[in-house]
């Protein structure tokens, strides 16, 4: 975004101008479908009716890494599949966020082999970690949460540099 | 064993000279690898075994040679028998017969024995790797290959090896 580089410190514009831009970002904020493993059927009940992502934003999950803002790791990641997760990773436009949902994708959960990797953030760099075996639901939305906090306090001058 | 089985591990023995031995009601016949499409034909065509059930190897270095045993379980679904063909595979010499055209699953699993073992299986039509990724160097489920085991990280060692984990860049 161009406004982002040109404003810099403006004082109380570019603070409201965050807080408008930040509030617009958490509250659609659509999750890239990549549910791996076991962690995926929490993903999938967070979705769902009983413990709802849609309140807080989350309408849908796009399939499309070009549609989505959200990458929620869940399960784990083998080494062959690595390469694929970093392609979608570099396939989502700019600004996304990654959360890294269980223990596998945290830090490689109980499996400690030569086949998986020992958390994902080996491959992408993660935003938030979601712990659990499978994390809880409520877990999940409390990740999704954090997320959230960390966008309202994102600044300007620490875009523009980035 | 089952009586309808004895007939069957009889005529086996007598034409491949192999060994048997018996665990806990599971019949294991001994085949040397050259001998092995004979008898799975002899199984399929003569005995009814439609099915071969798994395809599957065992590592015993170093307490055994030869270091690997084939497992081919056989299953016959008319009779309601199953017995279990055991190759064993020196380590020097890995190579053994297809029997690809005998039992078409067996196709995949020799690929899978293939990737994970090493062993080599003459006349396969397509002897790639099919589970690691396809450049992996080595063969994985061997008992010489190292686990891959990586220290957990607890608090008196967390900024040890926060230097050596290979983080993703942006």
């Amino acid at each position: 975004m161009g406004v982002e580089q040109k404003l810099g410190n403006m004082g109380v514009v570019t603070t409201s101008l965050e807080t408008a831009v930040n509030w617009a970002r958490t509250n659609a904020m659509w999750p890239m479908l990549f549910g791996l493993a076991c962690c995926a059927i929490e993903m999938m009940s967070a979705q769902a009716s009983d413990y709802d992502m849609s309140r807080f934003g989350m309408e849908l999950m796009r399939a499309s890494p070009r549609q989505s803002d959200l990458m929620i790791v869940a399960g784990r990641v083998s080494k062959k599949m690595g390469p694929v997760l970093r392609r979608l990773y570099d396939q989502m436009p700019e600004p996304k966020w990654v959360i890294a949902m269980g223990d596998c994708a945290s830090c490689g959960g109980v499996f400690n082999n030569y086949a998986i990797y020992q958390g994902v953030d080996e491959v992408v760099p993660v935003d938030v970690y979601v712990a659990g075996c499978p994390p809880r639901p409520e877990a999940l939305i409390h990740g999704v949460l954090t997320v959230y906090e960390k966008v309202k306090g994102e600044k300007f001058k620490d875009l523009a540099t980035k | 064993m089952n009586e309808k089985l004895e007939p069957i591990v009889k005529a086996l023995q007598e034409k491949f000279g192999s060994m048997v031995e018996e665990f806990r009601g599971e019949v294991h016949v001994f085949i040397k690898p050259e001998q092995i499409v004979d008898a799975l034909t002899l199984l399929r065509d003569t005995y009814s075994f439609e099915l071969m059930s798994t395809l599957t190897a065992v590592d015993y270095w170093p307490q055994e040679t030869p270091r690997f045993h084939l497992i081919y379980q056989m299953t016959s679904l008319s009779n309601n028998l199953s017995v279990q063909i055991r190759v064993p595979v020196d380590g020097a010499n890995l190579k053994v017969p297809t029997v690809t055209r005998v039992y078409a699953n067996a196709n995949w699993r020799e690929r899978e024995i293939f990737d994970l073992f090493g062993v080599e299986f003459e006349g396969h039509p397509n002897l790639t790797r099919i589970l690691l990724p396809l450049d992996f160097v080595g063969h994985a489920l061997r008992k010489d290959y190292p686990l891959g085991y990586e220290e957990p990280q607890f608090t008196f060692n967390f900024e040890d090896i926060d230097v050596r984990k290979p983080y993703a860049k942006e």
